[in-house]
């Protein structure tokens, strides 16, 4: 990736990030009001779901994101073990955050709409059993990181354990899917195209892509914090 | 070859001349599993069947138990600087250490988990294959563990923290584990989940040494 070496630096990141910022922000805001607009008042209710179903909206995106999150969660691990890339730690540190909330916001939208539509908030389910688990390596994730005062110590086991983690995500979905399993299977990314009705599919890719520019901008913002917040560290290391 | 068996036997012995320290492990495991009829009540059938569950998350918490000083007496007094220091790959090392784990708790709770099975109301067949998934999945176990253990080295809240990282971790043994007794009380058969539970065994033979490894020379800096 000789494109990305460039952000490897944290100042060149930052100038990039200051570039890129304000409009990032702008686009996401725009595209978070019109993706409600559309998912909220536009989208029709479904026959037999009726208004609940608008809570998808929020809750596949969320947990879309809260896989992918993991996902660069370990790729940042990998390019801090392997190359040392000194950036790759603090957007690791800014990262898991966010990802623990998206998958927060998916298990508590989905227990909202699994009280009227299963009848429980809550159920022993394989897919709500592994969402729960990849919180938990979420929270681990960030726990390790700061447990060490060497914040370089802490980076370096986290980064290890995101790499473990990605290993054994897998194994963990299956092993839970073999369990136990009431949640409907994949209807947007299967084989033979969607399911769903383009009615409720556009707002739904359309609330997934501003959601993504959500998380992006999220990751950015607290990767420049994360900088500064080294920045300062040093300097009282040397005053 | 002599290495690895060295550093096995050198963690045995210094696990004999202060045997309390297992002791106590398997005591927390018995005294555990006591509690579980004593809060749901002793009806037989019902033990019976949550038998395998509890049997094996009680034997997942007391191989936890031990693991915090797994790593870390080394690290105190100096051992894990030699090890780092030493022309002998540290992957073998941090095996050895695991070997000598499960010898001295996975092994132990293996033997004695049928004798609590026994008193959950367990047939002659379950028994045999609880302790059969025991003695399988419980490596399994101290390697995750040796794993956490490893990256938990000097951290703040290490003990608590192990925890955190090693449980969701064990998900997959737990489950194959509780469920292929499960199987075997309902009279069903076992064997396929007897095998996976082999599989995650090698799995995390041939992969989990290198992270540890990895964990140790960054805590060794």
């Amino acid at each position: 990736m000789p494109d990305l070496h460039f952000l490897a630096n944290p100042a060149r990141f930052r100038r990039f990030s200051q570039r890129v910022l304000p409009a990032l922000s702008f686009a996401t805001v725009l595209a978070l009001a019109v993706g409600l607009y559309m998912a909220l008042v536009q989208a029709p209710p479904d026959y037999q779901q009726g208004q609940t179903v608008r809570i998808m909206f929020i809750h596949v995106p969320s947990a879309w994101l809260a896989m992918a999150g993991y996902g660069l969660l370990a790729v940042l691990g990998a390019s801090l073990l392997v190359w040392r890339h000194p950036l790759a730690a603090l957007m690791a540190r800014a990262t898991a955050p966010v990802g623990a909330v998206f998958a927060a916001v998916c298990l508590l939208t989905g227990s909202l709409w699994g009280r009227p539509m299963w009848g429980t908030y809550w159920v022993w389910d394989a897919r709500l059993t592994s969402m729960l688990l990849l919180f938990f390596l979420y929270l681990g994730h960030i726990a390790l990181s700061r447990a060490y005062d060497n914040s370089d110590r802490g980076d370096r086991a986290a980064a290890i354990l995101a790499l473990v983690g990605v290993i054994n995500l897998p194994i963990i979905k299956f092993s839970v899917d073999w369990w136990n399993t009431l949640h409907q299977p994949a209807s947007v990314m299967k084989l033979g195209g969607p399911s769903i009705h383009p009615t409720i599919l556009v707002p739904l890719l359309w609330m997934a892509a501003s959601l993504t520019l959500l998380f992006v901008l999220l990751v950015l913002l607290r990767t420049d914090t994360e900088i500064d917040r080294r920045r300062l560290e040093l300097a009282d290391l040397q005053a | 070859m002599t290495g690895f068996a060295v550093l096995v036997l050198r963690d045995l012995r210094l696990v004999w001349r202060r045997p309390g320290d297992v002791a106590v492990v398997l005591a927390f495991f018995v005294v555990a599993t006591t509690l579980f009829p004593l809060g749901i009540g002793p009806e037989t059938n019902l033990l019976a069947r949550l038998a395998a569950g509890v049997l094996w998350c009680a034997a997942l918490f007391a191989s936890l138990l031990s693991l915090d000083r797994l790593f870390a007496s080394d690290y105190d007094d100096g051992v894990l600087d030699l090890l780092l220091l030493a022309p002998w790959p540290l992957e073998l090392a941090a095996l050895a250490k695991c070997a000598a784990h499960w010898i001295v708790t996975g092994l132990p709770l293996a033997v004695l988990a049928p004798l609590l099975g026994v008193a959950f109301g367990l047939d002659a067949k379950s028994l045999l294959v609880l302790a059969a998934t025991l003695a399988v999945g419980t490596p399994t176990l101290s390697l995750i563990g040796g794993l956490a253990a490893s990256l938990t080295l000097g951290a703040r809240r290490g003990g608590a923290l192990l925890a955190l990282l090693a449980l969701p971790l064990c998900i997959p043994t737990l489950i194959f584990g509780a469920s292929a007794v499960e199987t075997s009380v309902s009279g069903e058969g076992f064997g396929v989940h007897l095998a996976i539970l082999t599989a995650l065994a090698l799995v995390s033979l041939a992969t989990l040494p290198w992270a540890m490894a990895a964990a140790l020379r960054q805590g060794g800096e």
